[in-house]
């Protein structure tokens, strides 16, 4: 008990000095110090770049890695610069937010199928593969139908162990996302969400869990964020695009995904991409802020500071720190398309970039 | 006179600033859960539904109630003969003893270690055993929850029994040795009658320790939304659910996870009364 109410006045005290964090930077001159928070998926690019940009005389940006649904309640009781979140936000969701709110892309993740099976280096999924082992009607890695697709795979006779987020999350989404648009009964069943309602398997919490869990657990096979596959050596398979090719999880296939036609807004989902070459489970992440950025008690200085840091995040120096931890950079159209939403971007009405 | 006056009002002032918390803890737990019972009504609490999907919501707490309830009650049996046997032997039998006292700074330790560090253990060391025994296919389910929450309450049990059992009259024990008992006539008739309402406090406490765990359980127990099919299937518990998924909640699902967490506050209220009364009986 005692230690709870300290931990709970060390958390006040913290958001306490989190929230005062972007308005109160009037009095001090040279740094200004910027709050944001939102998505954990893209927060290991974020924190390097934020860090390097600190580093090269940008603002101090404090980000909290809470969750995209955290990030979107942050920035609506308008309590951050600006928010992160991997799944754009609906219709109803902008109309609930106090004043215009846009999206601007920072780079494109992809969610990958890791496995691990004793002895299997290469494996090939269908989308009616991903639908039967993730609703639990292929229980088995010898079923015929995973054999079919993978002619000469040695598998022994074992069970498969699905491992999902147990924790809301934006990686879910991206895959059930995909999953809805290219199985009938999966959107039927479980539908597009943060969190499911999964018919089979076991939960694991965040990234690394889930990762940690099949890289621990033979027969296993879960989704994960690409990173974390990577960083952890974990096997992924090939998945099967729209254009009936196996496309290997890579940066090329990831940014390949994105490179088509866009909404003015940004708020697209590129999963099941039209393009040969797309990895077809990749996904932008978003930052999300105000149209205007006179709120609360936001000083024109740190909605400068905003503004540009937002524009450095998907400005080329930038986008080599996302590919140097493993997220595909911003394809050209979506770079453009960032740069022009930025200039629409007002203090009290005036544009804050010259 | 004044210096006690003060003394008093601090008294007042700080038990005062309790009781509101614990008020205000009731209060805004009802406020955030009242949306989800409007919804589902008493149907939250029989239903195992756990549905997130936009237009689909539905949800029911019984899962998690059950998974709570079965990993506690599995917990506290596998600790009771643990905690029982240790505690008569760093109290009773070795007191003052030197392999008594190392005995009792580990049990000490045992308790200070941390929740996570327990779950980190029971995944990578654990389970793994669990697996290899050939019991369970990949080691995450009820059991294995239930067999690291023990290890994690046998501290808490063990440490108060030890000091009830010490505190047992020293006279009482020396007329039974005077009369002719043996060392273990002498505890089974002296000293655990004496200390029993102490006991049975100190494993309804462990009770409630099991009963709001988290970390640990969440890294064991599968976290698959069901009530368990067996003792090595997975499911999950009131805690787990409500540290899993605040994050990414909001609207009805927020509210139907405070729901859970009320619930949670009600059965350890519950556990605590029940605690109560049976002390008062064998008092």
């Amino acid at each position: 008990m005692k230690n709870s109410i300290i931990i709970l006045l060390a958390i006040v005290a913290f958001t306490a000095a989190s929230c005062g964090g972007g308005g109160s930077t009037a009095g001090k001159q040279k740094q200004v110090t910027l709050s944001a928070a939102g998505a954990t998926f893209p927060q290991p690019f974020y924190n390097l770049a934020f860090k390097r940009y600190n580093e090269a005389g940008g603002p101090m940006i404090n980000y909290g890695g809470i969750g995209s649904g955290g990030g979107i309640k942050s920035l609506r009781d308008q309590v951050v610069d600006f928010a992160a979140t991997d799944a754009y936000l609906s219709d109803a969701e902008l109309a609930e937010m106090p004043g215009e709110v846009i999206h601007i892309p920072t780079c494109i993740g992809a969610v990958v199928i890791a496995y691990n099976i004793p002895g299997v280096t290469e494996l090939k999924l269908t989308p009616e593969l991903l639908e039967g082992i993730f609703l639990g009607t292929i229980k088995m890695w010898n079923d015929p139908k995973i054999l079919a697709v993978n002619p000469g795979l040695v598998v022994p006779d074992m069970e498969i162990t699905v491992v999902y987020r147990s924790d809301g999350s934006g990686t879910t989404y991206i895959f059930s996302d995909y999953m809805s648009k290219v199985s009938p009964v999966w959107n039927a069943q479980l539908g597009t969400g943060k969190a499911l309602n999964w018919p089979a398997g076991i939960g694991a919490k965040g990234n690394p869990g889930v990762a940690g869990t099949i890289s621990q657990s033979q027969g296993s096979i879960g989704y994960i964020g690409f990173e974390y596959a990577f960083a952890q050596k974990i096997q992924m398979a090939k998945v099967m695009n729209s254009a009936g090719f196996y496309i290997e999880p890579t940066l090329e296939s990831f940014t390949a995904a994105a490179a088509s036609e866009m909404p003015a807004d940004t708020r697209v989902m590129i999963t099941n991409s039209p393009n040969p070459a797309a990895y077809p489970i990749s996904s932008f992440t978003w930052i999300i802020m105000y149209k205007d950025l006179a709120y609360a008690d936001h000083s024109r200085e740190s909605a400068e500071a905003t503004v540009n840091t937002v524009k450095w995040l998907t400005g080329e120096e930038a986008q080599a720190i996302a590919t140097s931890v493993h997220y595909a950079a911003l394809p050209q159209n979506a770079s453009l398309q960032a740069a022009t939403l930025l200039k629409g971007i007002t203090y009290e009405g005036t544009p804050v970039l010259k | 006179m004044s210096g006690d006056r003060i003394t008093k009002a601090l008294l007042f002032i700080s038990s005062l600033t309790i009781l509101l918390l614990s008020a205000g803890i009731v209060f805004s737990l009802l406020g955030g859960a009242i949306p989800a019972f409007r919804e589902f009504g008493f149907r939250f609490i029989t239903s195992t539904a756990w549905n997130p999907t936009a237009g689909s919501e539905n949800y029911g707490a019984m899962s998690f109630i059950a998974g709570t309830v079965i990993t506690s009650i599995l917990a506290l049996i596998i600790c009771i003969p643990m905690a029982f046997t240790t505690s008569l032997f760093i109290a009773e039998y070795y007191n003052g003893n030197r392999i008594s006292g190392i005995l009792r700074s580990l049990v000490d330790l045992l308790a200070g270690i941390p929740s996570i560090v327990y779950g980190f253990w029971g995944f990578y060391a654990l389970r793994p055993l669990l697996v290899s025994t050939g019991l369970s296919d990949q080691g995450f389910g009820v059991f294995t929850a239930s067999l690291v929450l023990a290890i994690m309450i046998v501290p808490y049990a063990t440490s108060l029994s030890a000091e009830i059992i010490s505190m047992v009259p020293a006279e009482l024990k020396e007329a039974a040795y005077s009369l002719g008992a043996t060392r273990r006539e002498v505890i089974f008739s002296v000293v655990i009658p004496s200390a029993r309402s102490g006991i049975i406090a100190s494993f309804i406490l462990a009770l409630g320790r099991a009963l709001g765990e988290t970390m640990a359980v969440t890294m064991l127990i599968g976290n698959a939304n069901v009530i368990p099919k067996g003792l090595f299937a997975p499911g999950n518990t009131m805690a787990s659910v409500i540290a899993n998924q605040f994050g990414e909640a909001s609207g009805l699902k927020m509210s139907a996870l405070i729901a859970v967490g009320l619930l949670l506050f009600l059965i350890t209220a519950l556990v605590n009364y029940l605690g109560k009364l049976i002390i008062k009986r064998f008092a």
